[in-house]
């Protein structure tokens, strides 16, 4: 076999495409699965679900492989550039995979029950896996948008999967309208950062703004009357004499500008209040493993994109203006704080109520960006590892509620669930726990290193404030807690747990009670991620 | 048994979550093995940590049976168990009243009773951890598990209006806690690091480091950890939550709130809100004023209130709030008396109120209702009952040569040598203590019998006598001979009056008379 194509490619894929293995090896085990889909019976579809599994299971042997690569020789760009294979990467890929597995393994009964087995499901998961890891991946704002695009793209679909469900399409269009605009915002805001540059590679775009910064300030000295005044104007008018017509203001305000516009395009895709409207009639509508999928992935990964940015081009340490920023920043993580909090109290459809409390945590990690040290950024990383798995446990506990006739979203559904399922009960009161933060949960060490951080760097009101939220978020997760443990049950029958299911649930309940009970080795992943 | 002697308090901690573990294997339906396999490891967890007392030193003063093992390095938290003298007593008492809570459950619950013996031994290991942790990290995380069960024994055995009760006590203690949860953070932050050192959440050492704290960053430290704690206690006007979660809650439920919980507060007062005191003299004396206040708000508001009750068990919760502002009173006096007499009136009261509610227990069992009118004239039928019900109101009351009069007197005389309208105050809470008491006693054991039902109330049981008797004797034994209580935490006692208040001795020294100054100088010499 000596086909020069494929040997181009293959020599491609080993030097500078390396770096993109993991996500092409999805590509193709996700285009495999509209292919077999056809070939495949009726009673077979679950073929599809154990297809797209194997897919992530060579994505994270991949990125195990890549692993050693750096661990041996640093950290790898690649792909002309615009792709940063390093320990960031890493943590949030696997990440991104865990989850990926985790819905899969929710979907396939789910799927039975709705009667929508199409393979275009699992394809989907994967392609919207791909997009996420470009996100955490990319060091090119193209590449980047291209990413959140992919992802986004698949997550419209996905939410409409249910197609005779009117809940399902309303929540598609509800999300394709306003994250099409949370887009259109983002990408105008990418586009004011390469006016600004010239450049869409993030190291560049960082050097550049560096630069606009001294040149700013020289700006501003030369208007000022006196001897160093002079001396700059002086400068200017030999260096770079058309400086002198600038505004030092309008020079300014422009990357401000697009901070701000791409600020609010991620606060859009994370779910930050008051850009969180569309979460919870998506989170409702959607069949439930994607409501998981877009409350645990599409969080985090915008999470990644976010900070792959605010590390490099909006550093507090490359920029003066940083602590306005961080103003902006800590002031949505209040509202969010308070929103998700507060409009949780009396939600009676626990996927709303999962939604609105999904809302408070990105508020809690905001927070973690607003102190900004080593503490935050390992507490960022826990957080974000103990929401992925006990924010799927819970519902997962859902989806294992949904039987023949019983959709089990209502506070009511759950009634009783201590007498009908005892096992799926406590399940349930681990990830209520954890979600709320006590002891000894990841949810809690999450919490604890955030907590910590704001103290570390004098925010001791921040604190207070996000730590004193934790008592009304317990009193809505313990609504749901009182509904299962403390209800009389109706005539709802056993839910009935699959292999699949339980083999999830166990999972996430194994990380949530691990990351809590001996922390040591999750805060060194959660360290490692910030390469500490 | 080399290694029982090494990590004796390890498996004191966790002799009773072995049980809930071991309970979870039973079958659902097997309620007589429930029940016995509650009280075998009630009792063993009683037993195990019966040698604690036996190779306890008292003379040696500080921390004892100490075990280390990291737990996690990178943020320096350690599995660090050790106890001194008070938390002996309190661990003694944990043990001691889990053992009889679970006995007394015997013919009370049948409702899910796997569950119930469960949470009440997870129960009895949060709390134990609580007093033997000597790391922060630690601390907090069995501070906060203890409420889970807690809840549930509210929420599933409780009475009418257990859910709003249930809920009610976790989200006050846990509003406390959080921000407990910070000034432990800021503590751990703040306390200076050696360099090339790491940060530590072991207790001695913050604490120690505390002392060198600059006085604005201890009293914001102080505040911190005294919301937490004061709700626990409960002090004036946080006790909201506790006439609830008390009266709606199962009788063991009762019992171990009233019993232990509460001095897990008194305990936190002690232990950590004391060296948090500023040292500026001034400063120190408007914070503690203000802790005294309330103090003696909470003895006679929570004394008047228990006279207008019409529910025995509401009237003992109230009469908590008053029974722990004597234990407040105490420890703020901050000398050897207050702070002695404050630990001994804690174990005090959790026998006594233990008691009470136990006989409260026992009179529901019959009849199903708390209500006070609809009892009166028991002590025809309930002869036995009437006397044990009696000494038990006499110890709660600070009847001289039972339990209570000795906790209270010391304290009063505490408070006596630092200001004598404190003493005045608290021993108008002690009259009032044996108005609503006897008052209570006189309504429901004396005179006619009022109700046919309660005309033929069996007596106690076999049961009913074992847990009643231990503490009917134990009052008796603290009222009597206190002394080896006292010894067990004199030495504690003076190193934290030495630490927060020292001052004392010297004042102390002082007044004695000049003779006696000599021979304690050619003592010394």
């Amino acid at each position: 076999m000596n086909i020069p194509i494929i040997n181009s490619l293959l020599s491609y894929l080993q030097g500078d495409g390396a770096v993109i293995l993991p996500e092409i090896e999805l590509l193709l085990f996700g285009l495999g699965i509209l292919l077999i889909d056809f070939w495949i019976e009726e009673k077979e579809k679950y073929l599809n679900a154990g297809l797209a599994l194997a897919g992530t299971l060579f994505s994270a042997f991949t990125l195990w492989r890549l692993r050693g690569a750096i661990a041996a020789r640093g950290d790898i760009a690649g792909f002309h550039e615009s792709v940063l294979v390093d320990h960031f990467f890493l943590f949030f890929a696997v990440l991104f995979l865990a989850a990926t597995a985790l819905v899969i393994l929710l979907s396939v009964k789910y799927l039975q029950m709705e009667r929508e087995q199409e393979g275009e499901y699992y394809s989907l998961l994967l392609f919207a896996c791909v997009g996420m890891m470009f996100m955490a991946s990319g060091i090119d704002l193209i590449v980047m948008f291209l990413g959140l695009e992919t992802m986004a793209l698949s997550f419209y679909v996905l939410t409409g999967f249910l197609r005779r469900e009117k809940r399902s399409n309303e929540a598609a269009l509800k999300y394709v309208l306003l994250g099409a605009f949370s887009s259109g915002i983002l990408a105008y805001g990418f586009s004011i950062l390469y006016g600004l540059s010239g450049a869409t590679n993030i190291g560049t775009i960082t050097a550049a703004l560096a630069n606009r910064d001294r040149l700013i300030h020289i700006v501003a000295l030369s208007r000022l009357s006196g001897a160093s005044g002079e001396q700059a104007h002086e400068l200017l008018a030999r260096q770079l004499p058309m400086a002198l017509n600038f505004d030092p203001f309008v020079l300014q305000m422009l990357p401000i500008l697009a901070f701000v516009l791409v600020a609010v395009g991620l606060f859009f895709k994370v779910a930050a209040a008051p850009f969180h409207q569309w979460a919870p009639d998506v989170y409702e509508g959607a069949p439930t493993p994607i409501a998981a999928y877009v409350s645990v992935a599409s969080k985090t990964a915008s999470f990644a994109l976010l900070l792959r940015l605010f590390i490099s081009v909006f550093s507090p340490s490359q920029n003066a203006s940083h602590q306005q920023w961080m103003y902006l920043i800590a002031g949505v993580a209040v509202v969010s704080l308070t929103w998700g909090n507060l409009a949780a109290l009396t939600q009676t459809n626990v996927k709303r109520l999962l939604a609105y409390s999904s809302i408070s945590h990105v508020g809690y990690i905001l927070l973690g960006l607003v102190a900004w040290n080593k503490t935050a950024f390992t507490g960022i990383a826990f957080y974000l590892f103990s929401y992925v798995f006990m924010t799927a446990g819970a519902f997962a506990v859902i989806i294992v509620l949904r039987q023949k006739g019983i959709i089990g979203e209502e506070l009511d559904d759950l009634n009783g669930l201590y007498y009908r399922s005892p096992a799926a009960a406590v399940l349930l009161l681990v990830f209520m726990l954890s979600l709320a933060g006590i002891p000894p949960t990841a949810g809690f060490m999450g919490k604890y290193f955030i907590f910590l951080s704001l103290i570390e760097t004098h925010h001791p009101l921040l604190a207070v404030f996000a730590v004193l939220y934790i008592v009304p978020a317990l009193y809505y997760y313990f609504r749901i807690v009182v509904h299962a443990w403390l209800k009389p049950p109706g005539e709802a029958p056993a839910p009935i747990m699959t292999s699949a299911q339980a083999v999830a649930l166990g999972i996430a309940v194994f990380v949530t009670l691990a990351a809590g009970l001996y922390p040591e080795p999750f805060t060194r992943l959660a360290q490692y991620a910030f390469g500490q | 048994m080399h290694f029982f002697a090494n990590h004796i308090l390890s498996v004191v901690l966790f002799t009773p979550l072995v049980g809930a573990l071991l309970l979870l294997l039973i079958p659902r339906a097997n309620e007589q093995a429930h029940k016995i396999a509650g009280n075998v490891f009630g009792v063993l967890g009683f037993l195990v940590s019966l040698p604690l007392l036996r190779w306890f030193k008292p003379e040696w003063g500080g921390f004892t049976f100490e075990e280390t093992a990291d737990w996690i390095p990178s943020i320096g938290a350690k599995y660090h168990l050790g106890i001194d003298g008070i938390s002996l007593l309190l661990v003694m008492l944990t043990t001691f009243l889990g053992m009889i809570a679970i006995l007394s459950s015997w013919s009370a619950i049948h409702l899910r009773t796997k569950e119930y013996y469960i949470l009440l031994l997870l129960l009895q290991t949060g709390m134990i951890g609580v007093f033997v942790s000597l790391d922060f990290f630690l601390f907090y995380v069995f501070w906060e598990v203890m409420l889970v069960p807690m809840y549930f024994l509210i929420g599933v055995w409780g009475s009418d209006r257990r859910l709003y009760a249930a809920i009610k006590f976790f989200l006050y203690t846990l509003a406390g806690s959080v921000v407990m949860l910070l000034a432990i953070l800021a503590l751990y932050f703040y306390a200076p690091v050696a360099p090339g050192g790491t940060r530590t959440f072991d207790v001695p050492t913050l604490l120690a480091a505390a002392q060198t704290f600059a006085d604005p960053l201890k009293v914001w430290l102080f505040w911190g950890f005294f919301f937490a704690f004061a709700i626990k206690v409960p002090m004036f006007p946080f006790h909201t939550w506790l006439p609830d979660a008390h009266t709606e809650a199962p009788t063991a439920g009762s019992v171990i709130l009233a019993g232990v919980l509460l001095k897990m507060g008194t305990y936190g007062f002690i232990r950590f809100s004391l060296p948090l005191l500023p040292t500026d003299a001034l400063l120190r004396h408007k914070i503690v004023q203000i802790i005294i206040v309330l103090s003696i708000i909470g003895i006679i508001y929570g004394a008047l209130v228990c006279l207008m009750q019409k529910d025995m068990k509401r009237l003992i919760a109230y009469s908590s709030v008053s029974h722990l502002g004597f234990c407040t009173l105490g420890i703020f006096a901050l000398n050897p008396n207050g702070l002695s007499g404050s630990v001994l009136q804690q174990i005090n009261h959790g026998i006594s109120t233990g008691a009470l509610f136990l006989i409260v227990g026992v009179l529901y069992e019959r009849r199903h209702t708390r209500m006070i009118s609809e009892f009166g004239g028991l002590a025809t039928p309930m002869p036995n009952f009437a006397a044990i019900y009696l000494i038990v109101s006499l110890s709660s009351l600070g009847m001289p040569l039972l339990n209570g009069f000795i906790g209270e007197f010391t304290i009063l005389q505490g408070a006596f040598q630092v200001s004598k309208a404190w003493a005045a105050w608290g021993s108008l809470g002690v009259v009032l203590g044996a108005a609503y008491l006897l008052w209570l006693y006189q309504r429901v054991m004396f005179g006619p019998v009022t109700q046919f039902a309660n005309e033929e109330l069996p007596d106690l049981n076999l049961r009913e006598y074992a847990t009643l008797v231990p503490l009917v004797i134990l009052a008796f034994w603290i009222g009597i001979y206190p002394k080896p209580f006292f010894d067990l935490i004199e030495k504690p006692v003076e190193n934290i009056v030495k630490q927060v208040n020292p001052h004392f001795y010297d004042a102390e020294r002082a007044k004695l008379p000049p003779v006696e100054l000599h021979a304690a100088a050619a003592e010394t010499k």
